[in-house]
């Protein structure tokens, strides 16, 4: 038996205006009826005003008039609705409120992985090569002395006595540590005159220091780049900068290494998906970010293509050079000079000091409406201590020799050719790079198909020429983090300290191992 | 010496948070509705060509490219930073010890450039550096055998520690430390932001929690958050926080899939840097056991700064080094020097050698600068033969509780544990924390002072970092200083004046004991 309760009301609007309200409960087999009791009136406005004045006296005098049954009636059905409109359709309470016993049962069941997954003993990249003394020109490697073709030491100024003369200099006015950050006291005199002289030398507006190369770029390019912002990268791009741009959260899009064609494919796309939404468009920076002298692959971008596509799709370019400022260019700027290309084309330079410079730390250089943001949103640069004095005064001489001695540039880039074409033909073993490029790498002509082996064998390489005095190094990549992992290889790295006696016997030298090793 | 025998665990652990009157809230939204107001003017008057505009100009060619900036980003730099910008950036020409000269400079543009004078301010006295134990310093028998590396070595090394650049110097260092520590092993870091940031991305990725104490620093969000781990935040040392959060996420697993969560890392830090704070680290750890997380304790401002030898926040709280499953720490502060460090159990950092991203990429550290820690730490473990660095940790000990404990009395509202020698000092109006850097400076005090992003927008404040190589006539001088400038500036807002009478007399003792 199903009860029905209807609520019925009908007004008339009449001069006299009668509300009433019936109630009718109905057995299961009787429909509900409706009853109509609203005659179609003719309205008077004037009248009416009147009489929704009078629908309230008459409601209030129809409750006092009814009987008692029908307001309990009425009473109840008002809190039926009531709790119809409030509470809730399903029951959400019962989804999956656990007790606390179950609670505590997943918690005790729960068992988390070990911190860290255990390393075998001879892993590979576990067992360091260990230099005693100092990683200059010569350089004694697990006991023996070899001649270094392995550290970035470009300009053989990790040895120079002027260097060394000038941060003990240093250390003896400023101690060691700047205990604290740019910001706090962390800003020395020292400090000041190398980030003008790297502006000069760079012929940029400003310069801005970092303590540590790795941190530059990758701090850099998330104080302009943010969620939204979108990212043209090569895909040969260092893991500083693969660093940098997940730290930005922007949209990041690869092309093919040194290929335009991909990238004004890529810079076409987004000029179609801008268009579509002109208003959106507005507000998405877009960067291009490169390399000047690619660490990974070794050769050089093509910056005139890349400032021609800056203007025509309006993209700012930022711009690495760790592996080609002073390196590249008639006088070590880099690769703008190299082309020579207006600086101010490029939006940002970074590069970092711990190559040609031989200290620690990077800048960034470029114009002021720049560089100047970074000295506060640039997190390497802001939270943390900044660079040792006798770093920077140890950058500053240096800086102060290749602007005395231009000549050494032009030192180095012949011993590169000389290294390049020195290293052609080596059985088995091909030259990755261009022949300005001072880290070149040599890579298995045929891959054995596994990584490991492949890296087995150049590591044979390398053990074979360090045993003949030639200190080489496998190029080391975080396999499992690199977006497109380069192929195993030996790097081959180039310094002005290098005779020719010795760039030949280092040939000479991989020849021999190639011949040995890869049969 | 009654209170240490009531609960002398509970003194150590407190750290205070004193709530400012209702009215400095009042007025300190007050302030920076006035000075966001007045920015709006002078933008309009910058916009009709009414005040000249001194920022930097974007080129003319590359005037209709995407706006580099926000515009929101500028309003603040330009409007409310650059008016008290001369309180930041000032260049030393000095040692950064515990006195150090400044270089004079002005500004003709109301602070859009400055230029230097040619003038320095000689012997302020610093209270901002992170000389902790005071290590920042050039005696030259303490720096011979820095000079002597450098001599041999030269400053750079061109090369990773996984290619070319391991010296065995590196190693000497790694070895003292984790002997320092307590621990199996231990690895050194060029940067101690980067220890931060590119060593935790090798320890937690996808499918792991990180659980975060919500002032964390920079450097520890960057690193959870590149390591693609889920990051949720606890409330600051709110041990209640933590384990509902614990408690719950274990019962949730991750988010959709439900799955069960790979490990828990929960990250802390020994002393918060603007708080002062110190972790709550015993009780941590009885929830990290009971929910068999793992503990990452960053002990940037801690380690040779708190505990009785000086070996951090587990000393401090008589904890066992070994019970921290990651240690992390930098060189920067107590030892005068830069980089970080990773210490722990032998397995963890064998993965490090392999696994992170500094070992790989980054170039290793300057061999003087290794010395330096060698050298600092040498003196601390008292292996150079001296008991200076005992004597540096116990002084250090000593000015912090004199300066916290005068200060308090002095009706400063002053944050943190009584023995963190991070000292902030709330000063709560915009317009106040300029005024009292400019003002200190003419009294040839060095302060820090931060505010609004770095703080809660209510919250500016000074900081001193207490030296050990600040003598009783300095820090007398300092809250000599403060005592006047407080009442001239009005920023003794605490309403516990009076309560801390009592624990003075316990300092008394204190100093008596030691």
């Amino acid at each position: 038996m199903k009860t029905f309760i209807n609520l019925y009301k009908h007004t008339h609007t009449h001069t006299h205006t009668h509300t009433h309200t019936h109630i009718v409960m109905s057995g299961s087999s009787t429909r509900p009826r409706l009853m109509k009791h609203a005659h179609a009136q003719s309205r008077d406005s004037v009248k009416m005003a009147a009489g929704q004045q009078w629908v309230l006296v008459e409601m209030v005098q129809a409750f006092y008039e009814a009987p008692a049954y029908h307001l309990i009636l009425e009473g109840i059905l008002i809190l039926w609705i009531i709790r119809l409109l409030f509470s809730k359709t399903y029951k959400l309470q019962e989804r999956s409120d656990l007790t606390e016993k179950e609670k505590e049962e997943l918690i005790e069941e729960w068992q988390p992985e070990p911190l860290v997954p255990p390393v075998s003993k001879d892993h590979p990249s576990l067992n360091y090569d260990v230099v005693t003394g100092p990683p200059s020109h010569k350089i004694i490697v697990n006991g023996k002395e070899c001649i270094n073709f392995a550290s970035f030491n470009f300009l053989g100024l990790l040895d120079s006595e002027r260097v060394k003369l000038k941060a003990l200099l240093s250390l003896k006015k400023y101690g060691v540590g700047t205990c604290g950050p740019r910001g706090f006291y962390g800003t020395f005199d020292v400090h000041l005159e190398l980030e003008e002289r790297l502006a000069k030398f760079m012929r940029t507006e400003e310069a801005i220091i970092y303590s540590y190369g790795f941190a530059t770029i990758a701090s850099a390019i998330p104080a302009y780049s943010k969620r939204g912002d979108i990212i043209f990268v090569d895909e040969a791009a260092c893991f500083s900068i693969q660093k940098g741009l997940q730290a930005s959260r922007s949209f990041v899009k690869h092309f093919k290494h040194n290929d335009m064609e991909d990238l004004e494919r890529l810079l076409k796309e987004q000029e179609i998906e801008d268009q579509k939404n002109p208003r959106k468009a507005r507000v998405i920076r877009r960067f291009i970010v490169v390399e000047g002298l690619y660490i990974n692959t070794a050769d050089i971008c093509p910056l005139p293509d890349l400032v021609k596509l800056k203007y025509k799709y309006k993209v700012r370019i930022f711009l690495e050079e760790s592996m080609s400022f002073g390196v590249l260019g008639e006088h070590g700027r880099g690769v703008t000079e190299h082309f020579g290309v207006n600086i101010d084309d490029i939006d940002l330079i970074s590069a970092n000091m711990e190559n040609a410079l031989a200290s620690i730390g990077g800048f960034c250089c470029g114009r002021s409406f720049v560089i100047d943001h970074q000295r506060l949103s640039g997190q390497g640069y802001c939270f943390s201590a900044s660079l040792p004095p006798m770093l920077a005064s140890a950058a500053i001489e240096a800086l102060n020799i290749m602007e005395e001695d231009p000549g050494i540039f032009r030192v180095l880039q012949d011993k590169c050719k000389h290294v390049h074409k020195a290293l052609q033909g080596t059985p088995g073993l091909k030259v990755v790079g261009e022949p300005l490029a001072p880290a070149l790498h040599l890579q298995l002509e045929n891959s054995t198909g596994s990584r490991t082996n492949d890296l087995k064998l150049l590591r044979a390489i390398v053990d074979y020429s360090m045993d003949r005095q030639i200190a080489l190094t496998l190029a080391r990549y975080l396999e499992k983090e690199e977006r497109f992992l380069p192929p195993p290889s030996i790097r081959v790295v180039v310094t002005v300290e290098q005779t020719q006696e010795e760039i030949e016997r280092a040939a000479q030298c991989i020849r021999e191992a190639a011949v040995k090793i890869l049969k | 010496m009654v209170h240490l025998f009531m609960n002398p665990f509970e003194k150590r652990i407190t750290n205070s948070f004193e709530e400012a009157p209702m009215y400095v809230a009042v007025l300190t939204y007050m302030g920076y509705g006035i000075v966001i107001l007045f920015g709006y003017f002078r933008d309009f008057l910058r916009a009709v060509g009414f005040e000249k505009c001194h920022q930097a100009q974007e080129r003319e060619e590359q005037k209709d490219f995407v706006p580099l900036y926000q515009d929101f980003e500028n309003f603040y730099k330009r409007n409310l930073y650059t008016r008290v910008r001369d309180n930041w950036n000032r260049p030393i020409c000095s040692l950064p010890g515990p006195v150090f000269d400044i270089m004079e400079r002005v500004s003709d543009d109301y602070n859009w450039t400055f230029r230097l004078t040619g003038r320095t301010i000689e012997n302020v006295i610093n209270m901002g550096s992170y000389n902790y134990l005071g290590f920042a310093e050039n005696n030259v028998d303490f720096l011979k055998t820095v000079a002597e590396e450098t001599r041999q070595y030269g400053v750079g090394v061109c090369s990773t520690r996984q290619e070319l650049g391991n010296l065995s110097i590196h190693e000497k260092l790694e070895r003292l430390v984790a002997e320092f520590l307590g621990v199996e092993s231990a690895m050194a870091f060029g940067m101690g932001f980067a220890t931060n940031s590119m060593n935790i991305p090798a320890l937690v990725g996808k499918g792991c929690l990180i659980l975060s104490d919500e002032l964390n620093h920079t450097s520890l969000i960057l690193g959870a958050r590149l390591s693609g781990a889920t990051i949720r935040v606890f409330k600051h040392n709110n041990m209640q926080s933590l384990e509902k959060m614990l408690k719950e996420t274990i019962c949730s697993g991750q988010p959709r899939t439900h799955r069960a969560w790979k490990k828990i890392l929960i990250m802390v830090e020994g002393i918060y840097s603007m708080e002062g704070s110190l972790v709550r680290l015993p009780e941590i750890l009885v929830l990290k056991k009971k929910y068999k997380a793992y503990l990452y304790l960053d002990e940037a401002h801690s380690i040779g700064a708190v505990g009785p030898t000086g070996r951090g926040v587990t000393e401090h709280f008589g904890v066992d080094p070994n019970e921290v499953d990651v240690l992390m720490g930098t060189f920067t502060k107590s030892f005068g020097a830069a980089g970080g460090y990773i210490a722990g159990k032998k397995e963890l950092v064998d993965y490090l050698r392999s696994h992170s991203h500094s070992a790989v990429y980054a170039t290793a550290m300057s061999p003087p600068v290794v010395e330096q820690i060698i050298r600092a730490i040498k003196c601390i473990m008292g292996v150079d033969g001296t008991t200076e660095g005992q004597r540096r940790v116990r002084q250090l000990a000593e000015n912090t509780r004199y300066l916290r404990s005068r200060l308090k009395e002095m009706g400063f509202i002053i944050y943190g544990n009584q023995d963190s020698p991070v000292v902030p000092l709330l000063l709560y109006l915009p317009g106040k924390v300029g005024a009292f850097s400019r003002a200190m400076l003419k009294r040839k005090i060095g302060v820090v002072v931060v505010g609004f992003p770095a703080t809660p927008i209510t919250e500016a404040r000074a900081r001193f970092c207490v030296s050990a190589a600040h003598t009783r006539e300095m820090l007398d001088k300092v809250l000599q200083s403060l005592d006047e400038l407080g009442d001239y500036i009005k920023v003794k807002f605490s309403r516990h004046r009076s309560s801390y009478r009592p624990e003075l007399y316990d300092e008394t003792d204190f100093e008596l004991d030691s």
